[in-house]
Protein backbone atom coordinates (compact mmCIF):
# COMPACT_ATOMS: atom_id res chain seq x y z
CA UNK A 1 0.00 0.00 0.00
CA UNK A 2 2.75 2.47 0.98
CA UNK A 3 5.42 0.71 -1.03
CA UNK A 4 6.00 3.61 -3.40
CA UNK A 5 7.12 6.17 -0.87
CA UNK A 6 10.90 6.19 -0.85
CA UNK A 7 11.24 8.56 2.08
CA UNK A 8 12.54 6.75 5.11
CA UNK A 9 13.58 3.73 3.09
CA UNK A 10 17.21 3.27 3.82
CA UNK A 11 19.10 1.19 1.29
CA UNK A 12 22.09 -0.44 2.95
CA UNK A 13 25.26 -0.30 0.86
CA UNK A 14 28.91 0.46 1.38
CA UNK A 15 29.51 3.74 -0.38
CA UNK A 16 31.22 7.03 0.33
CA UNK A 17 27.81 8.71 0.58
CA UNK A 18 26.67 6.21 3.21
CA UNK A 19 29.74 6.96 5.27
CA UNK A 20 29.43 10.75 5.15
CA UNK A 21 28.31 12.59 8.25
CA UNK A 22 24.51 12.99 8.09
CA UNK A 23 24.83 16.73 8.78
CA UNK A 24 26.87 17.10 5.60
CA UNK A 25 24.27 15.19 3.65
CA UNK A 26 21.43 17.22 5.13
CA UNK A 27 23.01 20.59 4.39
CA UNK A 28 24.16 19.32 1.02
CA UNK A 29 20.59 18.33 0.15
CA UNK A 30 19.25 21.73 1.18
CA UNK A 31 21.87 23.44 -0.96
CA UNK A 32 21.14 21.08 -3.85
CA UNK A 33 17.43 21.92 -3.70
CA UNK A 34 18.21 25.65 -3.65
CA UNK A 35 20.57 25.23 -6.61
CA UNK A 36 17.96 23.41 -8.65
CA UNK A 37 15.80 26.52 -8.38
CA UNK A 38 18.77 28.84 -8.83
CA UNK A 39 19.98 27.83 -12.25
CA UNK A 40 17.93 28.77 -15.28
CA UNK A 41 19.95 28.16 -18.43
CA UNK A 42 20.86 25.04 -20.34
CA UNK A 43 24.51 25.01 -19.22
CA UNK A 44 23.41 25.42 -15.60
CA UNK A 45 21.13 22.39 -15.80
CA UNK A 46 23.83 20.41 -17.53
CA UNK A 47 26.09 21.20 -14.58
CA UNK A 48 23.46 20.20 -12.00
CA UNK A 49 22.66 17.03 -13.95
CA UNK A 50 26.34 16.08 -14.07
CA UNK A 51 26.60 16.51 -10.31
CA UNK A 52 23.41 14.52 -9.73
CA UNK A 53 24.56 11.66 -11.97
CA UNK A 54 27.89 11.56 -10.13
CA UNK A 55 26.07 11.40 -6.79
CA UNK A 56 23.81 8.59 -7.99
CA UNK A 57 26.84 6.64 -9.16
CA UNK A 58 28.67 7.29 -5.88
CA UNK A 59 25.71 6.19 -3.76
CA UNK A 60 25.74 2.61 -5.13
CA UNK A 61 21.96 2.58 -4.77
CA UNK A 62 20.13 1.17 -7.81
CA UNK A 63 18.55 4.02 -9.75
CA UNK A 64 15.11 2.40 -9.75
CA UNK A 65 14.85 3.03 -5.99
CA UNK A 66 15.04 6.76 -6.67
CA UNK A 67 12.48 6.49 -9.46
CA UNK A 68 10.06 4.95 -6.97
CA UNK A 69 9.96 8.27 -5.13
CA UNK A 70 9.31 9.98 -8.43
CA UNK A 71 6.33 7.76 -9.14
CA UNK A 72 4.64 9.02 -5.98
CA UNK A 73 4.68 12.63 -7.24
CA UNK A 74 3.90 11.78 -10.84
CA UNK A 75 0.45 13.39 -10.71
CA UNK A 76 1.75 16.62 -9.17
CA UNK A 77 4.48 16.64 -11.78
CA UNK A 78 2.00 16.27 -14.65
CA UNK A 79 -0.37 18.94 -13.30
CA UNK A 80 2.50 21.41 -12.85
CA UNK A 81 3.80 20.78 -16.33
CA UNK A 82 0.38 21.07 -17.97
CA UNK A 83 -0.48 24.32 -16.18
CA UNK A 84 2.87 25.85 -17.05
CA UNK A 85 2.55 24.76 -20.63
CA UNK A 86 -0.88 26.29 -21.24
CA UNK A 87 -0.89 29.30 -18.97
CA UNK A 88 2.46 30.97 -19.63
CA UNK A 89 1.99 33.98 -21.90
CA UNK A 90 4.35 34.44 -24.81
CA UNK A 91 4.95 33.48 -28.43
CA UNK A 92 2.16 31.12 -29.54
CA UNK A 93 3.32 27.98 -31.31
CA UNK A 94 0.10 25.94 -31.19
CA UNK A 95 -3.51 27.00 -30.73
CA UNK A 96 -6.81 25.21 -30.65
CA UNK A 97 -10.04 26.78 -29.33
CA UNK A 98 -9.15 28.41 -25.98
CA UNK A 99 -6.02 26.32 -25.49
CA UNK A 100 -2.74 27.70 -26.65
CA UNK A 101 0.78 26.54 -26.11
CA UNK A 102 3.55 29.08 -26.07
CA UNK A 103 7.27 28.67 -26.61
CA UNK A 104 7.92 30.15 -23.18
CA UNK A 105 5.31 27.80 -21.75
CA UNK A 106 7.06 24.72 -23.08
CA UNK A 107 10.40 25.91 -21.74
CA UNK A 108 8.85 26.73 -18.37
CA UNK A 109 7.07 23.34 -18.21
CA UNK A 110 10.24 21.43 -18.94
CA UNK A 111 12.11 23.53 -16.42
CA UNK A 112 9.52 22.92 -13.68
CA UNK A 113 9.40 19.21 -14.49
CA UNK A 114 13.17 18.92 -14.27
CA UNK A 115 13.23 20.93 -11.05
CA UNK A 116 10.64 18.78 -9.33
CA UNK A 117 12.20 15.55 -10.53
CA UNK A 118 15.68 16.62 -9.39
CA UNK A 119 14.30 17.78 -6.07
CA UNK A 120 12.78 14.37 -5.39
CA UNK A 121 15.78 12.42 -6.67
CA UNK A 122 18.15 14.64 -4.69
CA UNK A 123 16.31 14.15 -1.42
CA UNK A 124 15.85 10.44 -2.19
CA UNK A 125 19.64 10.11 -2.41
CA UNK A 126 19.87 11.51 1.10
CA UNK A 127 17.13 9.30 2.58
CA UNK A 128 18.40 6.21 0.79
CA UNK A 129 21.92 6.60 2.10
CA UNK A 130 21.06 7.82 5.59
CA UNK A 131 19.11 5.94 8.24
CA UNK A 132 16.17 7.91 9.67
CA UNK A 133 17.88 7.93 13.04
CA UNK A 134 21.05 9.44 11.64
CA UNK A 135 18.91 12.04 10.00
CA UNK A 136 17.15 13.08 13.19
CA UNK A 137 20.52 13.17 14.97
CA UNK A 138 21.78 15.47 12.25
CA UNK A 139 18.76 17.74 12.60
CA UNK A 140 19.08 17.85 16.34
CA UNK A 141 22.72 18.81 16.02
CA UNK A 142 22.13 21.39 13.28
CA UNK A 143 19.20 23.04 15.04
CA UNK A 144 20.75 22.95 18.50
CA UNK A 145 21.63 26.68 18.35
CA UNK A 146 17.86 27.25 18.58
CA UNK A 147 17.95 25.95 22.14
CA UNK A 148 19.10 29.44 23.10
CA UNK A 149 15.60 30.71 22.29
CA UNK A 150 14.10 27.74 24.21
CA UNK A 151 13.02 25.80 21.15
CA UNK A 152 12.50 22.14 22.22
CA UNK A 153 15.00 20.84 19.67
CA UNK A 154 15.77 17.58 21.43
CA UNK A 155 12.11 16.78 22.06
CA UNK A 156 11.20 17.42 18.44
CA UNK A 157 14.07 15.23 17.24
CA UNK A 158 13.03 12.48 19.67
CA UNK A 159 9.43 12.67 18.50
CA UNK A 160 10.60 12.45 14.91
CA UNK A 161 12.71 9.37 15.50
CA UNK A 162 9.88 7.70 17.41
CA UNK A 163 7.41 8.55 14.65
CA UNK A 164 9.78 7.16 12.03
CA UNK A 165 10.38 4.05 14.06
CA UNK A 166 6.64 3.46 14.34
CA UNK A 167 5.88 3.67 10.63
CA UNK A 168 7.01 0.12 9.78
CA UNK A 169 5.48 -1.25 12.98
CA UNK A 170 2.09 0.27 12.26
CA UNK A 171 2.26 -0.83 8.65
CA UNK A 172 2.85 -4.38 9.75
CA UNK A 173 0.05 -4.07 12.29
CA UNK A 174 -2.31 -2.77 9.59
CA UNK A 175 -1.45 -5.73 7.44
CA UNK A 176 -2.11 -8.17 10.28
CA UNK A 177 -5.45 -6.67 11.29
CA UNK A 178 -6.51 -6.41 7.69
CA UNK A 179 -5.81 -10.09 7.17
CA UNK A 180 -7.60 -11.01 10.38
CA UNK A 181 -10.71 -9.10 9.27
CA UNK A 182 -10.54 -10.50 5.74
CA UNK A 183 -10.47 -13.95 7.35
CA UNK A 184 -13.77 -12.95 9.00
CA UNK A 185 -15.21 -12.06 5.61
CA UNK A 186 -14.51 -8.33 5.64
CA UNK A 187 -14.35 -6.66 2.25
CA UNK A 188 -11.97 -3.75 1.71
CA UNK A 189 -12.08 -3.70 -2.05
CA UNK A 190 -15.58 -3.31 -3.42
CA UNK A 191 -18.48 -0.90 -2.96
CA UNK A 192 -18.91 2.85 -3.24
CA UNK A 193 -16.91 5.43 -1.35
CA UNK A 194 -19.26 5.61 1.66
CA UNK A 195 -19.39 1.84 1.96
CA UNK A 196 -15.65 1.61 1.67
CA UNK A 197 -15.13 4.13 4.44
CA UNK A 198 -17.59 2.24 6.64
CA UNK A 199 -15.73 -0.95 5.84
CA UNK A 200 -12.54 0.64 7.18
CA UNK A 201 -13.95 0.80 10.73
CA UNK A 202 -13.01 -2.81 11.59
CA UNK A 203 -9.48 -1.91 10.52
CA UNK A 204 -9.13 1.55 12.07
CA UNK A 205 -10.52 0.86 15.54
CA UNK A 206 -8.09 -1.97 16.35
CA UNK A 207 -5.27 0.00 14.74
CA UNK A 208 -5.87 3.02 16.99
CA UNK A 209 -6.24 0.83 20.04
CA UNK A 210 -2.95 -0.84 19.23
CA UNK A 211 -1.18 2.45 18.48
CA UNK A 212 -2.23 3.90 21.84
CA UNK A 213 -1.22 0.74 23.63
CA UNK A 214 2.19 0.79 21.97
CA UNK A 215 2.69 4.47 22.76
CA UNK A 216 1.80 3.78 26.36
CA UNK A 217 4.22 0.85 26.56
CA UNK A 218 6.98 2.91 25.00
CA UNK A 219 6.45 5.79 27.43
CA UNK A 220 6.59 3.32 30.29
CA UNK A 221 9.76 1.70 28.98
CA UNK A 222 11.43 5.10 28.51
CA UNK A 223 10.54 6.15 32.02
CA UNK A 224 11.78 2.84 33.40
CA UNK A 225 15.13 3.73 31.86
CA UNK A 226 15.06 7.16 33.49
CA UNK A 227 14.47 9.19 30.36
CA UNK A 228 14.03 12.82 31.35
CA UNK A 229 14.43 14.82 28.16
CA UNK A 230 17.46 16.27 26.44
CA UNK A 231 19.14 18.07 29.33
CA UNK A 232 22.63 16.63 29.85
CA UNK A 233 21.89 13.62 27.68
CA UNK A 234 24.86 12.14 25.82
CA UNK A 235 24.74 10.00 22.71
CA UNK A 236 25.97 6.50 22.13
CA UNK A 237 27.35 7.44 18.73
CA UNK A 238 28.05 11.19 18.79
CA UNK A 239 28.40 12.77 15.37
CA UNK A 240 32.00 13.64 14.55
CA UNK A 241 33.35 15.28 11.42
CA UNK A 242 36.20 13.50 9.69
CA UNK A 243 38.49 14.49 6.83
CA UNK A 244 36.11 13.38 4.11
CA UNK A 245 33.29 15.45 5.61
CA UNK A 246 35.39 18.60 5.32
CA UNK A 247 36.24 17.73 1.72
CA UNK A 248 32.54 17.21 1.11
CA UNK A 249 31.72 20.62 2.59
CA UNK A 250 34.29 22.26 0.32
CA UNK A 251 32.79 20.48 -2.70
CA UNK A 252 29.28 21.56 -1.69
CA UNK A 253 30.38 25.19 -1.40
CA UNK A 254 32.11 24.84 -4.76
CA UNK A 255 28.89 23.45 -6.23
CA UNK A 256 26.86 26.34 -4.82
CA UNK A 257 29.39 28.83 -6.18
CA UNK A 258 29.15 27.14 -9.57
CA UNK A 259 25.36 27.43 -9.56
CA UNK A 260 25.52 31.10 -8.57
CA UNK A 261 27.97 31.64 -11.39
CA UNK A 262 25.57 30.04 -13.89
CA UNK A 263 22.74 32.16 -12.53
CA UNK A 264 24.65 35.42 -12.85
CA UNK A 265 26.00 34.68 -16.29
CA UNK A 266 22.52 33.42 -17.32
CA UNK A 267 23.99 30.40 -19.05
CA UNK B 1 -9.99 -34.84 1.55
CA UNK B 2 -11.08 -31.30 2.33
CA UNK B 3 -7.88 -29.33 1.73
CA UNK B 4 -4.96 -30.16 -0.46
CA UNK B 5 -1.73 -28.39 -1.34
CA UNK B 6 0.13 -29.45 -4.46
CA UNK B 7 3.76 -28.43 -4.96
CA UNK B 8 3.13 -25.13 -3.19
CA UNK B 9 6.03 -22.70 -2.93
CA UNK B 10 5.96 -19.13 -1.73
CA UNK B 11 8.68 -16.51 -1.99
CA UNK B 12 8.50 -13.17 -0.18
CA UNK B 13 9.58 -10.07 -2.16
CA UNK B 14 10.30 -12.08 -5.24
CA UNK B 15 12.83 -10.56 -7.62
CA UNK B 16 14.44 -8.25 -5.07
CA UNK B 17 17.54 -8.58 -2.96
CA UNK B 18 15.32 -9.28 0.05
CA UNK B 19 13.62 -12.33 -1.47
CA UNK B 20 13.07 -15.19 0.99
CA UNK B 21 11.68 -18.59 0.15
CA UNK B 22 9.17 -19.21 2.93
CA UNK B 23 7.55 -22.34 1.53
CA UNK B 24 9.38 -24.86 -0.58
CA UNK B 25 7.40 -27.39 -2.60
CA UNK B 26 4.80 -28.32 0.00
CA UNK B 27 2.52 -31.29 -0.63
CA UNK B 28 -0.15 -31.80 1.95
CA UNK B 29 -3.62 -33.22 2.21
CA UNK B 30 -5.99 -32.72 5.08
CA UNK B 31 -8.94 -35.02 5.64
CA UNK B 32 -12.24 -33.97 7.12
CA UNK B 33 -12.49 -34.40 10.88
CA UNK B 34 -8.78 -34.53 11.63
CA UNK B 35 -7.25 -32.75 14.58
CA UNK B 36 -3.85 -31.66 13.33
CA UNK B 37 -1.06 -30.11 15.31
CA UNK B 38 1.37 -27.95 13.34
CA UNK B 39 4.76 -27.44 14.94
CA UNK B 40 7.93 -25.70 13.83
CA UNK B 41 10.28 -23.11 15.26
CA UNK B 42 9.76 -19.38 14.80
CA UNK B 43 10.26 -18.44 11.16
CA UNK B 44 9.89 -21.99 9.88
CA UNK B 45 7.01 -21.05 7.60
CA UNK B 46 4.03 -22.25 9.67
CA UNK B 47 2.20 -18.93 9.54
CA UNK B 48 2.79 -18.61 5.81
CA UNK B 49 1.55 -22.14 5.34
CA UNK B 50 -1.75 -21.65 7.17
CA UNK B 51 -2.45 -18.41 5.34
CA UNK B 52 -2.36 -20.38 2.11
CA UNK B 53 -5.15 -22.63 3.32
CA UNK B 54 -7.83 -19.94 3.25
CA UNK B 55 -6.57 -17.98 0.27
CA UNK B 56 -5.12 -15.05 2.21
CA UNK B 57 -1.86 -15.68 0.43
CA UNK B 58 -1.43 -16.82 -3.11
CA UNK B 59 1.33 -19.36 -3.72
CA UNK B 60 4.03 -18.22 -6.12
CA UNK B 61 4.05 -21.78 -7.45
CA UNK B 62 1.71 -24.73 -7.06
CA UNK B 63 -2.00 -25.13 -6.35
CA UNK B 64 -4.33 -25.10 -3.37
CA UNK B 65 -7.50 -27.18 -3.49
CA UNK B 66 -10.56 -26.86 -1.28
CA UNK B 67 -12.99 -29.77 -1.70
CA UNK B 68 -11.25 -30.61 -4.97
CA UNK B 69 -11.54 -27.12 -6.43
CA UNK B 70 -8.40 -25.12 -7.27
CA UNK B 71 -8.96 -21.87 -5.34
CA UNK B 72 -6.70 -19.82 -7.59
CA UNK B 73 -7.91 -21.48 -10.79
CA UNK B 74 -11.07 -20.94 -12.78
CA UNK B 75 -14.48 -22.31 -11.83
CA UNK B 76 -15.22 -22.74 -15.52
CA UNK B 77 -13.76 -26.03 -16.80
CA UNK B 78 -13.20 -24.48 -20.24
CA UNK B 79 -10.81 -22.00 -18.73
CA UNK B 80 -8.90 -24.50 -16.67
CA UNK B 81 -5.16 -24.58 -16.93
CA UNK B 82 -4.96 -20.96 -18.05
CA UNK B 83 -2.75 -18.58 -16.14
CA UNK B 84 -5.13 -15.64 -16.26
CA UNK B 85 -8.60 -16.24 -14.86
CA UNK B 86 -11.42 -13.98 -16.03
CA UNK B 87 -13.12 -12.06 -13.25
CA UNK B 88 -16.49 -13.79 -13.34
CA UNK B 89 -14.96 -17.26 -13.19
CA UNK B 90 -12.79 -16.51 -10.20
CA UNK B 91 -13.18 -18.76 -7.22
CA UNK B 92 -15.20 -17.09 -4.46
CA UNK B 93 -12.46 -16.55 -1.89
CA UNK B 94 -14.78 -14.75 0.53
CA UNK B 95 -16.98 -17.80 0.85
CA UNK B 96 -13.90 -20.00 1.13
CA UNK B 97 -12.80 -17.95 4.14
CA UNK B 98 -16.08 -18.70 5.87
CA UNK B 99 -15.52 -22.42 5.31
CA UNK B 100 -11.90 -22.29 6.41
CA UNK B 101 -11.85 -20.11 9.54
CA UNK B 102 -8.50 -18.71 10.55
CA UNK B 103 -7.80 -17.41 14.04
CA UNK B 104 -4.60 -15.40 14.01
CA UNK B 105 -2.08 -15.06 16.78
CA UNK B 106 -3.30 -12.68 19.48
CA UNK B 107 -6.72 -12.51 17.83
CA UNK B 108 -8.01 -10.10 20.50
CA UNK B 109 -6.23 -7.36 18.52
CA UNK B 110 -8.94 -7.59 15.88
CA UNK B 111 -11.86 -6.69 18.20
CA UNK B 112 -13.49 -3.41 17.26
CA UNK B 113 -17.23 -3.39 18.01
CA UNK B 114 -19.00 -1.63 20.86
CA UNK B 115 -20.16 -4.86 22.48
CA UNK B 116 -19.16 -8.49 22.46
CA UNK B 117 -22.14 -9.89 20.60
CA UNK B 118 -21.92 -7.39 17.72
CA UNK B 119 -18.24 -8.17 17.35
CA UNK B 120 -18.94 -11.87 17.08
CA UNK B 121 -21.74 -11.08 14.59
CA UNK B 122 -19.28 -9.39 12.23
CA UNK B 123 -18.36 -12.63 10.46
CA UNK B 124 -21.91 -13.97 9.93
CA UNK B 125 -23.04 -10.49 8.89
CA UNK B 126 -20.41 -10.52 6.14
CA UNK B 127 -21.85 -13.83 5.01
CA UNK B 128 -25.11 -12.03 4.28
CA UNK B 129 -27.28 -14.01 6.68
CA UNK B 130 -30.54 -12.65 8.14
CA UNK B 131 -30.78 -11.02 11.57
CA UNK B 132 -32.13 -14.00 13.52
CA UNK B 133 -29.60 -16.40 12.02
CA UNK B 134 -26.74 -13.99 12.75
CA UNK B 135 -27.90 -13.70 16.33
CA UNK B 136 -28.32 -17.45 16.70
CA UNK B 137 -24.84 -18.17 15.33
CA UNK B 138 -23.20 -15.50 17.49
CA UNK B 139 -24.85 -16.82 20.64
CA UNK B 140 -23.98 -20.38 19.78
CA UNK B 141 -20.34 -19.48 19.14
CA UNK B 142 -20.09 -17.53 22.40
CA UNK B 143 -21.56 -20.45 24.34
CA UNK B 144 -19.18 -22.88 22.67
CA UNK B 145 -16.14 -20.79 23.54
CA UNK B 146 -17.39 -20.41 27.10
CA UNK B 147 -18.11 -16.68 27.24
CA UNK B 148 -20.65 -16.13 30.02
CA UNK B 149 -23.89 -14.43 29.02
CA UNK B 150 -23.32 -11.48 31.36
CA UNK B 151 -20.40 -10.38 29.13
CA UNK B 152 -22.36 -10.35 25.88
CA UNK B 153 -23.42 -6.72 26.11
CA UNK B 154 -20.10 -5.51 27.53
CA UNK B 155 -17.47 -3.71 25.43
CA UNK B 156 -14.86 -6.26 24.37
CA UNK B 157 -12.15 -3.83 25.46
CA UNK B 158 -13.25 -4.15 29.09
CA UNK B 159 -12.72 -7.90 29.22
CA UNK B 160 -9.70 -9.75 30.57
CA UNK B 161 -7.09 -11.14 28.18
CA UNK B 162 -8.45 -14.68 28.29
CA UNK B 163 -12.05 -13.53 27.77
CA UNK B 164 -11.04 -11.33 24.83
CA UNK B 165 -9.30 -14.30 23.27
CA UNK B 166 -12.47 -16.38 23.57
CA UNK B 167 -14.58 -13.63 22.04
CA UNK B 168 -12.15 -13.38 19.13
CA UNK B 169 -12.23 -17.13 18.56
CA UNK B 170 -16.03 -17.03 18.73
CA UNK B 171 -15.91 -14.34 16.03
CA UNK B 172 -14.40 -16.85 13.62
CA UNK B 173 -16.45 -19.78 14.87
CA UNK B 174 -19.71 -17.89 14.29
CA UNK B 175 -19.15 -18.23 10.55
CA UNK B 176 -19.68 -21.99 11.00
CA UNK B 177 -16.42 -23.03 9.37
CA UNK B 178 -15.76 -26.63 8.37
CA UNK B 179 -12.07 -26.18 9.05
CA UNK B 180 -10.79 -24.11 11.94
CA UNK B 181 -7.15 -23.04 11.93
CA UNK B 182 -5.77 -21.57 15.14
CA UNK B 183 -2.36 -19.92 15.22
CA UNK B 184 -1.07 -20.31 18.76
CA UNK B 185 -4.41 -19.70 20.43
CA UNK B 186 -2.91 -20.06 23.88
CA UNK B 187 0.09 -17.70 23.58
CA UNK B 188 0.30 -15.44 26.59
CA UNK B 189 -2.48 -17.13 28.59
CA UNK B 190 -2.17 -18.57 32.09
CA UNK B 191 -2.24 -22.41 32.46
CA UNK B 192 -5.93 -22.42 33.44
CA UNK B 193 -6.94 -20.25 30.48
CA UNK B 194 -4.81 -22.37 28.18
CA UNK B 195 -6.41 -25.65 29.24
CA UNK B 196 -9.91 -24.14 29.05
CA UNK B 197 -9.40 -22.93 25.49
CA UNK B 198 -7.81 -26.17 24.32
CA UNK B 199 -10.59 -28.24 25.92
CA UNK B 200 -13.17 -26.10 24.18
CA UNK B 201 -11.40 -26.57 20.85
CA UNK B 202 -11.32 -30.32 21.47
CA UNK B 203 -15.06 -30.23 22.19
CA UNK B 204 -15.72 -28.39 18.92
CA UNK B 205 -13.79 -31.08 17.12
CA UNK B 206 -15.60 -33.95 18.84
CA UNK B 207 -19.12 -32.50 18.83
CA UNK B 208 -19.32 -30.50 15.65
CA UNK B 209 -16.82 -32.57 13.69
CA UNK B 210 -14.83 -29.51 12.70
CA UNK B 211 -11.43 -30.18 11.19
CA UNK B 212 -8.88 -28.46 13.42
CA UNK B 213 -5.40 -27.21 12.65
CA UNK B 214 -3.64 -26.11 15.79
CA UNK B 215 -0.34 -24.28 15.47
CA UNK B 216 1.52 -24.48 18.72
CA UNK B 217 4.88 -24.20 20.36
CA UNK B 218 3.89 -26.50 23.17
CA UNK B 219 4.69 -30.12 22.39
CA UNK B 220 2.61 -31.21 25.38
CA UNK B 221 -0.50 -29.51 24.01
CA UNK B 222 -0.01 -30.98 20.58
CA UNK B 223 0.61 -34.46 22.04
CA UNK B 224 -2.48 -34.24 24.22
CA UNK B 225 -4.95 -33.06 21.61
CA UNK B 226 -3.84 -33.80 18.06
CA UNK B 227 -4.25 -37.08 16.22
CA UNK B 228 -1.80 -36.01 13.52
CA UNK B 229 1.27 -33.80 13.68
CA UNK B 230 2.88 -31.86 10.86
CA UNK B 231 6.39 -30.61 11.44
CA UNK B 232 7.43 -27.60 9.38
CA UNK B 233 11.10 -26.76 9.02
CA UNK B 234 12.76 -24.29 6.62
CA UNK B 235 9.59 -24.06 4.56
CA UNK B 236 9.38 -27.80 4.07
CA UNK B 237 7.33 -30.50 5.72
CA UNK B 238 9.93 -32.29 7.79
CA UNK B 239 7.65 -34.89 9.35
CA UNK B 240 3.98 -35.87 9.21
CA UNK B 241 2.32 -38.59 11.25
CA UNK B 242 0.66 -39.53 14.50
CA UNK B 243 2.10 -37.97 17.68
CA UNK B 244 3.70 -41.30 18.53
CA UNK B 245 5.47 -41.53 15.17
CA UNK B 246 6.61 -37.94 15.12
CA UNK B 247 7.84 -37.79 18.70
CA UNK B 248 9.74 -41.05 18.34
CA UNK B 249 12.02 -39.02 16.05
CA UNK B 250 12.75 -36.62 18.86
CA UNK B 251 16.46 -36.51 18.04
CA UNK B 252 15.61 -35.08 14.60
CA UNK B 253 13.15 -32.66 16.18
CA UNK B 254 15.88 -31.36 18.45
CA UNK B 255 18.06 -30.61 15.44
CA UNK B 256 15.26 -28.36 14.16
CA UNK B 257 15.14 -26.43 17.41
CA UNK B 258 12.07 -28.35 18.59
CA UNK B 259 11.62 -31.05 21.19
CA UNK B 260 9.34 -33.89 22.16
CA UNK B 261 7.00 -33.65 25.16
CA UNK B 262 8.77 -34.13 28.48
CA UNK B 263 6.94 -37.44 28.88
CA UNK B 264 8.81 -38.84 25.87
CA UNK B 265 12.12 -37.97 27.49
CA UNK B 266 11.15 -39.58 30.78
CA UNK B 267 9.99 -42.88 29.26
CA UNK B 268 13.06 -43.03 27.02
CA UNK B 269 15.36 -42.38 29.96
CA UNK B 270 13.59 -45.08 31.99
CA UNK B 271 13.88 -47.54 29.10
CA UNK B 272 17.59 -46.78 28.82
CA UNK B 273 17.99 -47.66 32.48
CA UNK B 274 16.43 -51.01 31.89
CA UNK B 275 12.78 -50.46 32.72
CA UNK B 276 10.33 -52.12 30.37
CA UNK B 277 8.20 -49.07 29.48
CA UNK B 278 6.50 -48.11 26.27
CA UNK B 279 8.78 -45.47 24.73
CA UNK B 280 6.07 -44.21 22.38
CA UNK B 281 3.99 -42.82 25.24
CA UNK B 282 3.46 -39.11 24.58
CA UNK B 283 0.83 -38.09 27.10
CA UNK B 284 1.07 -38.21 30.87
CA UNK B 285 -1.77 -40.72 31.15
CA UNK B 286 -0.12 -43.13 28.72
CA UNK B 287 3.21 -42.81 30.47
CA UNK B 288 1.61 -43.42 33.86
CA UNK B 289 -0.14 -46.57 32.68
CA UNK B 290 3.02 -47.89 31.10
CA UNK B 291 5.22 -47.19 34.13
CA UNK B 292 2.70 -48.76 36.50
CA UNK B 293 2.51 -51.82 34.29
CA UNK B 294 6.28 -52.16 34.21
CA UNK B 295 6.53 -51.82 37.99
CA UNK B 296 3.77 -54.37 38.48
CA UNK B 297 5.53 -56.88 36.23
CA UNK B 298 8.76 -56.40 38.09
CA UNK B 299 6.93 -57.01 41.34
CA UNK B 300 7.93 -53.64 42.74
CA UNK B 301 4.31 -52.68 43.09
CA UNK B 302 1.48 -54.72 44.46
CA UNK B 303 -1.77 -54.97 42.55
CA UNK B 304 -4.19 -52.19 43.45
CA UNK B 305 -1.40 -49.99 44.75
CA UNK B 306 -1.00 -46.78 42.81
CA UNK B 307 0.72 -43.43 42.78
CA UNK B 308 -0.88 -40.56 44.55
Amino acid sequence: MFKDVTIGQYYPADSILHKLDPRVKFLGTVIFIVSVFLVRGFAGYAFVTAVLVTLIALSKVPFRFMLKGLRAILIILCITMIFNMFLTPGEVIFQKWIFKITREGVIQAVRMGVRLAYLVIGSSIMTLTTTPNQLTDAMESLFSPLKVVHAPVHEIAMMMSIALRFIPILMEETDKIMKAQIARGADFESGGIVKRIMNMIPLLVPLFVSAFRRANDLAMAMEARCYHGGEGRTQMKPLKYSGRDIVAYILIIGFLAGCIFFRITRL
Amino acid sequence: MILELKNVSFTYSRGTTYSVKALDNINLSIDEGQFIGVIGHTGSGKSTLIQHLNGLMQPTEGQVFYEGQDIWGSTDPAEQGKKKVSKKNRYDLRSLRTHVGLVFQYPENQLFETDVISDVSFGPKNQGLDETEIRRRAEEALRQTGVAEKFWKVSPFELSGGQKRRVAIAGVLAMNPKVLILDEPTAGLDPQGRDDILDQIKKLHDERGITILLVSHSMEDVANYADRIIVVNDGKIADDGTPKEVFSHYRELEKMGLAAPQTTYIVNELAERGMDVDTTATTITEAKESILKALLEKGQLRKGETFV
